[in-house]
């Protein structure tokens, strides 16, 4: 269904008209959302190596609200038949666009350099579609992370990181005694849900939490363990600051900065703010794993969509491969703040959240403790996803109780199935 | 057609009409203010240094005018890879506006003339059902319009955008110019009929030159409404030719880093810079041209 | 002239406006029924055309979060449109006696109506914020208690996008009835003032009645942007706190775009269609009906 008539970039328009087709040079068109700071950086870093091996880079980043309008654009772009090279696009999303159809694949790459080697299992399944490699990842977000500021914390008499929920709540209390705000948080959906799932990790653990959350077994949704997870969100709804609705999370990421929270609970991209400000992890903040033995995985990565030409399948090809390149990985996730999604990368440059992250990763591979995170979009369709983020937000801006919520869970992912 | 001489109700002597003066004045300042606060806040927040912001209240007055924000927004700032500012996307809204504003003006007002003026069977079921297509919400049109474009092979173009905008934005120009026309004398048109004048010579002879005050209203309206558009901006064009509106989302709603309040402040002025500059020195014929029947129901 | 010509030319008007009118047929109603058809099938990511039945509307139906929407659009519309007509009318009327700065306030009114929420959207933000705005700049006056909270309170969020979205029209609302006032016609007020009425009788019993058509216009232009409101509740609120100030045009788009059930948006689409129609058909019907007379 995706013919019509497309119109080829104008640059591929020109390469043809000067060279003849068969000396097409390698040409992408980028649809990313990566539009500031140290992403808009690191894609940099991928257009400079792309343009040095020879090949023509378009851009069009489309910020905003997580990538949404940029979903926005590329359903339009799909329907009018005239799909971008490829996509900043992650997760069950990617199995939704190949079901359609949608996706070129580039497995002739990835089985001359054998990505297979050196992706975490878990994490090569996400990007394979009947088998076959269509979309390359950048990077590994871990998602169960808690930031906190040192100084705060030793304020209020609290010398060790919480390694259980229980620990948690009993240092939130004592900051609140302190009067400071335990816990720094923007009440965006997205970032409610963040909380909810390492929430859910710590509570319930590993297998827990892929039955509920990836699985969407129906007895786990409406268990007392669940029940227990959003009693656990109810007390954290008690550590946040009054303001918190809308906040963006990179001005909760200063409020821990600047000592005015404690605790935030956030992605490793939250490391990039401390960083930026001249932070020393370990002195200046210190980064440790939330409650509960696990990994809550998170990846980026890119998505080749249905194009044609010479010129464009060359430049899929070739971006497929400086993707996975192990230098790529390493200069991209420097820039980000993640760690590679390439698990033989050294990660000697790296600070120690990164290496600590990374040492994590292969623990949790090797203990099948890995799950991929159902708020960013790594573990279940956007529609399921979606009605988890509605139930979430609903709970902690209401006075709903923990039974309701789980029912009502439960009814909505019923729904959405 | 313009002020009518006497004005208002409320005049002569007397210290009662000089407090209820008074009054007028003070509900017509407090109301001055209310509208004005959010366009201070953006100016002195723009002229600030990031410091500034960052230590103070944002309704206070700056305290060292810096125009580096502006600077920065205009030819600095970044929009993914590209750090051109604003620039080059202005002149994109441009060569997107002005021929979808001209367009759905000229249409419009031939749709509102030839419905009025020359009134045939079915006029009116006609203008209904035009003007319905004023209130359908854009979300609903935006993929089988994508699916349209891509059939076309405009894609991704800017002819394919100025479709779009003039398109929809025939419901409002025929509205404006219909009401317009209903207001003016049958007779002028019949006369010229008589003298042997056709279609086309009446409305360009006669109908045009006369209609000034309902043009100035119908080319506000769309190109406040073809400027500000987003939705079929992001929709339908590619990274470099994207309208000023998306590459301003692109800056403001940055997913990560230091957020560059001022910068973000300057980028949003620029953008509403034209429209603004269109209502302040048309404003005037704004009301004159809603008075002169654009607006009779 | 040949009689072909002179066939055409008595055809000319028709000629120039059937273009025109299928062009709005096909962009229009066409996709109006292609979101019908839509509505009663299984699409998701993309759209399919196997029939589906009602399923669509079902699902609909039993999502709390749309029940949200409907409210919030009921609220917002009755008060976004009394409330931008209330200070439009007084705004009219107070700058209609003959005041001198006349064109600076009348600017100062109508400039919001050009700027997009896209410009604005963070300003109001800003200054609904408790943290940052209103309420801190009250406390830090000395006022230890006050409280402006709505922006982050559920209960409330909605009324605050009324607030933003009445500072953006009500100029407008104020230039429709300023030049509603301008053509009331002279005599009759002076008829009036013979008679001894006092202004305010003369507002209420005589100018206003006269200005119905204006009423209906304004209306309709508010009821338009009330419906279409997108931008304002994205950029003021993101439709939160939770999804206290969703819209059904933003749960429309999160449903089509975010989450990719365009069936389920394609029926929330067809139940505004509804509503649109509800308000716009009796509407046109009376003003056709007028324009016949």
């Amino acid at each position: 269904m995706f013919h019509g008539n497309r119109i080829l970039p104008l640059v591929a328009v020109a390469g043809l008209a000067l060279g003849g087709a068969a000396r097409a040079e390698p040409t992408v068109e980028v649809l990313h959302w990566w539009t500031s700071g140290g992403e808009a950086k690191a894609v940099g870093e991928l257009k400079n190596s792309f343009e040095a091996a020879g090949g023509t880079w378009i851009d069009s980043p489309i910020a905003g609200g997580g990538g949404d309008a940029a979903m926005t654009a590329l359903r339009a772009r799909v329907v009018a038949g005239n799909p971008p090279t490829a996509v900043q696009l992650k997760g069950p999303g990617i199995q939704e666009w190949a079901e359609q159809g949608a996706l070129n694949d580039v497995q002739d790459v990835a089985t001359a350099e054998d990505w297979d080697a050196v992706l975490p299992p878990a994490l090569a399944a996400i990007m394979k579609y009947n088998g076959n490699y269509v979309a390359a990842p950048v990077n590994i977000h871990r998602v169960d992370w808690i930031w906190a500021n040192p100084e705060v914390l030793a304020k209020a008499g609290i010398e060790a990181m919480p390694t259980t929920w229980d620990e948690f709540n009993a240092a939130a209390d004592k900051l609140m005694a302190a009067g400071i705000t335990p816990l720094a948080h923007g009440g965006q959906p997205w970032q409610d849900a963040t909380i909810f799932e390492d929430v859910v990790l710590g509570v319930g653990g590993a297998d827990f939490f892929r039955k509920a959350l990836v699985e969407l077994d129906n007895d786990a949704l409406t268990s007392d363990t669940m029940v227990a997870a959003f009693d656990q969100l109810r007390k954290m709804r008690g550590y946040v600051d009054p303001n918190f609705s809308g906040r963006d999370w990179n001005l909760a990421t200063g409020m821990v900065m600047r000592g005015e929270a404690a605790f935030q609970i956030m992605g490793d991209w939250a490391k990039g703010e401390f960083l930026a400000a001249g932070k020393v992890p370990g002195k200046d903040f210190i980064c440790a794993p939330t409650p509960g033995q696990g990994f809550v995985l998170n990846s980026d990565s890119f998505t080749f969509f249905k194009v044609k030409g010479d010129d464009n399948i060359k430049g899929q090809k070739l971006l497929a491969s400086l993707i996975m390149s192990p230098e790529f990985q390493k200069t991209f996730n420097l820039a980000k703040g993640s760690i590679p999604a390439r698990t033989d990368v050294a990660l000697d440059a790296f600070d120690d959240c990164a290496k600590l992250s990374h040492a994590d990763l292969l623990k949790a591979i090797e203990a099948d403790t890995l799950v991929p995170s159902m708020a960013h979009e790594m573990a279940v369709s956007r529609s399921v996803r979606g009605e988890f983020l509605d139930l979430v937000t609903e709970f902690f801006n209401s006075d709903m109780s923990s039974q309701d919520a789980v029912q009502q869970l439960a009814d909505a992912v019923k729904r959405a199935m | 057609m313009s002020r009518h001489p006497t004005g208002g109700i409320v005049r002569g002597g007397g210290p009662g009409t000089v407090a209820l003066r008074v009054v007028l004045f003070a509900v017509l300042g407090v109301f001055c203010l209310y509208y004005l606060v959010p366009l201070f806040v953006m100016i002195s927040t723009s002229v600030k240094s990031l410091e500034e912001i960052r230590n103070g209240t944002f309704l206070s007055w700056p305290r060292a005018i810096t125009f580096d924000a502006w600077d920065k927004a205009w030819s600095g700032a970044c929009v993914g890879v590209r750090c051109d500012g604003l620039q080059p996307y202005v002149w994109n809204s441009v060569m997107m506006a002005v021929p979808a504003v001209f367009l759905s003006t000229t249409l419009g007002a031939l749709n509102g003339y030839a419905l009025t003026k020359w009134r045939f069977r079915g006029a009116d079921i006609i203008f209904a059902l035009i003007l319905f297509g004023a209130f359908i919400p854009f979300q609903v049109i935006l993929l089988p319009m994508a699916r349209t474009l891509g059939v076309m092979g405009l894609a991704g173009t800017v002819p394919g955008l100025i479709l779009v905008h003039t398109v929809y934005g025939l419901a409002f120009t025929t509205l404006f110019f219909r009401n317009f026309f209903i207001g003016v004398s049958d007779g002028i048109v019949q006369a010229a009929k008589v003298d042997g004048a056709g279609f086309f010579g009446i409305f360009f002879r006669i109908v045009l030159p006369m209609s000034l005050p309902a043009i100035v209203v119908t080319v506000i309206w769309q190109f406040t409404q073809i400027w500000n558009d987003f939705l079929f901006g992001v929709s339908f064009t590619v990274g470099d030719s994207n309208p000023v509106t998306v590459a301003l989302n692109n800056v403001v709603n940055t997913s990560t880093g230091v957020k560059e309040y001022n910068v973000d402040m300057a980028a949003a002025i620029i953008a509403g810079l034209p429209t603004l500059f269109v209502y302040v020195v048309a404003g005037a014929y704004f009301v004159r041209g809603l008075s002169a029947g654009a607006i009779k129901g | 002239m040949t009689s072909i010509g002179q066939r055409i030319e008595r055809r000319l008007p028709l000629i120039v406006v059937s273009p025109l009118f299928a062009l709005s047929l096909f962009f229009v109603y066409g996709f109006i029924a292609w979101t019908i058809y839509i509505s009663f099938t299984k699409s998701g990511v993309m759209p399919v055309y196997t029939l589906n039945g009602l399923a669509q509307y079902d699902r609909l139906w039993a999502t709390p979060r749309w029940y949200v929407a409907l409210r919030n659009l009921f609220i917002f519309s009755g008060l976004f449109i009394s409330i931008s007509m209330a200070i439009g009318i007084l705004l009219a009327i107070l700058l209609d006696q003959r005041v001198r700065a006349e064109g600076v306030i009348r600017t100062i009114y109508l400039y919001p109506m050009a700027l997009s929420f896209i410009v604005t959207g963070t300003v109001w933000k800003w200054i609904l914020n408790p943290g940052l705005g209103i309420e801190r700049l009250m406390r830090q006056a000395g006022f230890e208690g006050f409280t402006f909270d709505w922006l982050v309170n559920s209960d409330y969020a909605i009324y605050t996008v009324v607030i933003a979205a009445v500072w953006q029209s009500s100029g407008y609302a104020m230039a429709l009835f300023l030049a509603g006032l301008r053509s009331v016609d002279d005599e009759i007020l002076k008829a009036a003032a013979i008679d001894g009425a006092g202004p305010l009788r003369v507002y209420t019993r005589i100018v206003l009645p006269s200005l119905h058509p204006v009423f209906l216009s304004t209306i309709i232009i508010l009821a338009h942007l009330a419906i279409k409101s997108f931008d304002l509740v994205i950029a003021l609120t993101g439709g939160g706190p939770g999804y206290a100030t969703d819209m059904p045009a933003t749960f429309m788009y999160a449903f089509a775009f975010q989450r990719s059930e365009l069936g389920v948006a394609a029926a929330s689409a067809v139940m505004m269609l509804m509503t649109v129609s509800a308000i716009i058909v009796p509407y046109l019907y009376s003003e056709l009906r007028g324009a016949r007379k």
